[in-house]
């Protein structure tokens, strides 16, 4: 087990090499750079630019350098922890993302407990009791989450929390909370608001967490092994916890990987709409205006995190199924 | 004696689509305290449901339909009956506590496939012990102990081990001895044998029939042994009864039901069984036999090929020389420095005559399989020489590339164990009897189409089901479309990996007469893997034997049975049930699982000290060979 950990590790650093350059690829895929964007928006605007400004920062961050060395460059920095320097907002990305993680840590894992609380007792109930009423309701329920666009739904949603609850439209807390020091109301406020974006984001992963579970049980539902646990005498609630389910559950683990990177990186597009101040909204606008390094970093965060959390789960899964474990020794 | 369980009438019917089926239709039976009965049928004919019932655990679709299940428990006043009355378990909910109180305390199941009965997730003292637990009110070291004491008495080598191993790392049998401790560990009154031995080798069948048989005696329980072997039945059973499409058509002792079978499907039964003393040319009775019609194309032979001059007996066909193939073990270590190999096939040389069956036999994991895949070219042999005779051009198979591969792929087919994955349950039987010509480019389209209807007709199909999907033909019907598969591109040599394992007793008989009477009429050459020596010996003009990769005696059928010199061909003859209570197997006399461990065989057989196998092949004159040293005495005398 160590030293599949240890080889694990040892793996992770091409994997984590090649996403880099991958990544630093296709932000400069597009042509241009953030100063030629950025010069162009201000002609646009009828502005002046400029030009030591510009050449100054040209020069600083080696914009006219050679693609190899700029990624060198970038690569270097963060294997220094120095993330860099944002052009859009003047600041270094390090602080920028450091103020938003908060929040998005916050939406994110409740999101998650809300996924797997709605997910789990309607997956197993409907595979249980397969083709009954309650099946199809949820069955139908479920569907209707995982065809509604997300959006749509957030916007439904956000109409009917300010009718009826007179909640302020956007936003995670009340504005008058905004760049204020934490205190009660403001973190009644944001739980005030936080149930609508969970709602949002949480139900498309519900419908879909419970038509695999559904599906994933009544596999293991088939399975000769229940009908022994039965012969054995075990009563059905038991049984179906022991065996099925433990059995069932596997692909949820494999998925906590993907859960990692979700934390952070939120659903990108519903904050957008929702306004939300988490990361996955600066991730979008950074892309649009090419600001490399803090779309360049953020992702590398973001690869960082998914491989990380894929080691985690492949450990969990061997701590949990011993045939992963030892099928490797076992003489067959 | 008095009865334990009385069957009374009992009528089960599953709900479908389509409306109820009936599956058990009036079914009467008992069982006594401490007796062992046996349930005998082919599949469909109820006896697994009944056998359900029994345990009260029937599927959703499933209901009791009318009948009494009568329990007399006469160990424990039965808790769900006032004092001595027995309980009606066909009355009880099957998930009511009383039923649940019963099930895995007084009556207990064992299932045929011990791999998928058990969970891979769960020790197996996790397992075993969980029904103790449930059932009886002690602590959890007391009931390690007790779980521990059960598995040494089913025969692990090393219980407290045991107790913390998955069942995936255990050989079948030893499953299967662990699925017994389960069903046995809160000492019930009844056990329920749902084919305990259908998935197992002949030599490991054997010692778990005399680990139950010992049990009973020790635990004083009855048992309720389904099956459709009739070897196992007239091995084990005191009475039998015969169950036919949901009824009972025949019951009573043994003796009376073997010696005097009344019912014509118990007489058709048992004609269909292969048994080693059949007199040449003798051919199994199948139930339904299948006419087969012989059609003009696969007969006429194209220019120069089989059909026309007669072939040379005496050459072979077929030469494996040496053949090795190793496989490496994964193993967890630093960049896997340390590479462990484990040798599936070790040396191994025979020759396939012209126009013979050479049957190869031997348990699971022997390596037969292996050298079937060789020969293929589905795998690549570490070492050795496979040469084929292509109409008298000698081919070095291991090295036939390109154009000259696929032309020997066409002259060497395959029928496989499982008919139920072997054919592609999204093509159609004309596209899947097609496949070989597309393949190969062979015909036109209107020559394809005749061919394929003519191959239906071979083997005993009707032309015009053409359309249809695997799903809807019978295990025996598929397997006859495998075999169709197999003839159309006019093979010289057809290789069958267990054909009729998965097949029942009266289907095995059909597909052994329909490959017998193929091999003539087509001059084929036949290499016959199986586990069964009797289905072997229906076919087979030489027979060899294998054992932990090795070759360990090669003989003609019948001096294979008459004058077996090695011990583990020995054993493997002594541990087939032969369907005749007068020659039961000697369960006693059997030995364990030390039969098949070359380092265990006396001298000239066994390993030298460095675990050197004997190197050579000894010649004992009239195509007999075994594995030794020197050549061994004819054992004919000692016996």
């Amino acid at each position: 087990m160590f030293t599949y950990t240890v080889r694990r590790l040892i793996t992770m650093v091409p994997t984590l090499i090649a996403i880099s350059v991958i990544i630093f690829v296709i932000i400069q895929l597009p042509p241009g750079d953030y100063l030629s964007t950025y010069v162009a928006e201000l002609a646009a605007q009828g502005e002046g630019v400029n030009n030591e400004r510009i050449a100054y920062l040209r020069e600083k961050y080696g914009l006219d350098e050679p693609l190899w060395r700029q990624y060198l460059m970038w690569a270097g920095g963060l294997l220094r922890g120095d993330l860099g320097y944002s052009f859009e907002y003047q600041l270094p990305v390090s602080e920028l993302i450091g103020d938003r993680l908060l929040l998005t840590f916050v939406i994110s894992i409740v999101t998650i407990l809300f996924t797997y609380a709605v997910a789990f007792p309607i997956g197993i109930y409907t595979a249980v009791r397969q083709y009954s009423i309650g099946d199809y309701t949820l069955s139908f329920i479920g569907f209707l989450g995982l065809a509604t666009p997300n959006f749509l739904l957030a916007l439904l949603l956000l109409y009917a929390a300010n009718i009826w609850f007179g909640t302020s439209i956007g936003g995670l807390m009340d504005p008058q909370y905004v760049g204020q020091p934490w205190s009660w109301g403001k973190v009644g406020s944001v739980l005030a608001h936080l149930w609508v974006p969970v709602v949002v984001i949480g139900t498309s992963g519900t419908a879909a967490m419970i038509r695999r579970l559904r599906a994933n049980l009544l596999d293991e539902l088939q399975k000769q092994y229940v009908v022994t646990g039965r012969a054995k005498g075990l009563s059905p609630g038991r049984l179906l916890l022991k065996y099925p389910l433990r059995l069932a559950i596997n692909p949820f683990i494999a998925d906590i990987g993907n859960l990692l990177p979700q934390v952070v990186s939120g659903a990108a597009i519903i904050s957008v709409v929702l306004d939300l101040p988490t990361t996955g909204q600066m991730l979008i606008g950074a892309l649009k205006s090419q600001d490399m390094y803090l779309a360049g970093s953020f992702l590398m965060f973001l690869a960082l995190l998914t491989v990380v959390g894929m080691l985690l789960s492949d450990l969990a899964l061997a701590a949990l199924d011993p045939r992963i474990r030892l099928e490797g020794k076992a003489a067959r | 004696m008095s009865d334990l369980l009385r069957v009374d009438d009992l009528h089960v019917s599953f709900g479908l689509m389509a409306g109820r089926v009936e599956a058990v239709r009036g079914v009467s039976f008992r069982v006594p305290v401490g007796g062992t009965v046996a349930l005998v049928g082919e599949s469909g004919s109820g006896k697994s449901v009944t056998g359900q019932a029994i345990m009260g655990i029937l599927p959703r679709a499933a209901r009791i339909d009318r009948g009494r299940i009568l329990f007399d428990d006469p160990k424990v006043a039965a808790p769900g009956g006032n004092g001595d009355q027995p309980v009606d378990i066909a009355a009880l909910p099957a998930r009511s506590p009383e039923m649940r109180a019963l099930r895995g305390d007084r009556i207990s199941i064992i299932f045929q496939e011990p791999m998928t009965s058990l969970s891979p997730v769960h020790t197996v003292g996790d397992q075993v012990g969980e029904a103790l637990r449930l059932h009886r009110d002690v602590s959890r070291a007391e009931a390690r102990e007790l779980t521990r004491d059960m598995l040494r008495l089913v025969g692990f080598p090393d219980p407290r081990r045991a107790l913390t191993t998955y069942p995936f790392e255990l050989s079948g049998g030893l499953r299967q001895r662990a699925m017994i401790a389960m069903a046995l560990i809160c000492r019930p009154s009844l056990l329920v044998a749902d084919e305990p031995t259908t998935a197992l080798d002949v030599t490991i069948q054997a010692q778990i029939l005399k680990l139950i048989r010992d049990l009973q005696g020790e635990l004083g329980m009855a048992v309720l042994m389904i099956t459709h072997d009739l070897g196992v039945v007239a091995n084990v059973a005191e009475e039998v009864v015969v169950m036919y499409r949901g009824r009972v058509t025949e019951s009573g002792p043994r003796d009376a039901i073997f010696h005097r079978p009344r019912h014509p499907y118990l007489k058709a039964l048992m004609a269909a069984v292969p048994r080693f003393d059949m007199a040449p040319g003798e051919r199994l009775q199948p139930l339904r036999a299948v006419a087969h019609t012989p059609g003009s194309r696969l007969w006429a032979g194209d220019a120069g090929a089989r059909g026309g001059a007669p072939v040379d007996g005496s050459r072979p066909l077929l030469t494996v020389d040496g053949l090795t193939k190793t496989f490496g073990l994964r193993k967890s270590g630093w960049f896997a420095a340390k590479d462990q190999r484990i040798t599936a096939v070790d040396d191994v040389s025979f020759t396939i005559l012209h126009g013979e069956c050479l049957g190869l036999v031997g348990e699971s994991g022997c390596g037969k399989s292996t050298v079937s895949k060789a020969i293929m070219r589905a795998l690549a042999p570490d070492s050795g020489r496979i040469t084929f005779d292509d109409r008298g051009s000698a081919r070095d198979v291991l090295t036939l590339e390109g154009a000259e591969l696929d032309g020997y792929r066409r002259k060497v087919q395959y029928i496989f164990q499982d008919p139920f994955s072997a054919l592609n349950p999204r093509m159609t039987v004309a596209d899947i009897l097609g496949e070989p010509f597309a393949i190969h480019r062979v015909g036109d389209k209107a020559w394809r189409r005749e061919m394929i209807a003519e191959l239906m007709q071979v083997v005993g199909l009707e032309p015009k089901h053409l359309q249809r999907y695997p799903h809807s033909f019978s295990g025996g019907q598929r397997q006859r479309i495998g075999i169709a598969r197999a003839l159309a591109l006019k093979p010289d040599l057809l290789i069958c990996d267990e054909p009729v394992s998965a097949l029942d007793v009266s289907i095995q008989a059909q597909i052994l007469n329909l490959l017998r009477d193929l091999q003539r009429e087509l001059g084929l050459t036949y290499l016959f893997i199986s586990h069964n020596l009797a289905v072997v010996d229906y076919l087979a003009d030489r027979i060899a034997v294998m054992c932990k990769g090795e070759l360990v005696e090669l003989a003609p059928r019948e001096l294979i049975f008459r004058d077996a010199r090695h011990p583990y061909t020995r054993a493997l003859l002594q541990a087939v049930p032969a369907p005749d209570p007068n020659r039961r197997l000697d369960l006693g006399a059997l030995l364990s699982e030390r039969v098949s461990d070359p380092a265990l065989w006396p001298a000239p057989f066994g390993h030298d000290a460095s675990g050197a196998k004997p190197p050579h092949l000894i010649d004992l004159g009239r195509g007999h060979y075994v594995r030794a040293t020197h050549a061994p005495q004819p054992m004919e005398a000692a016996q």
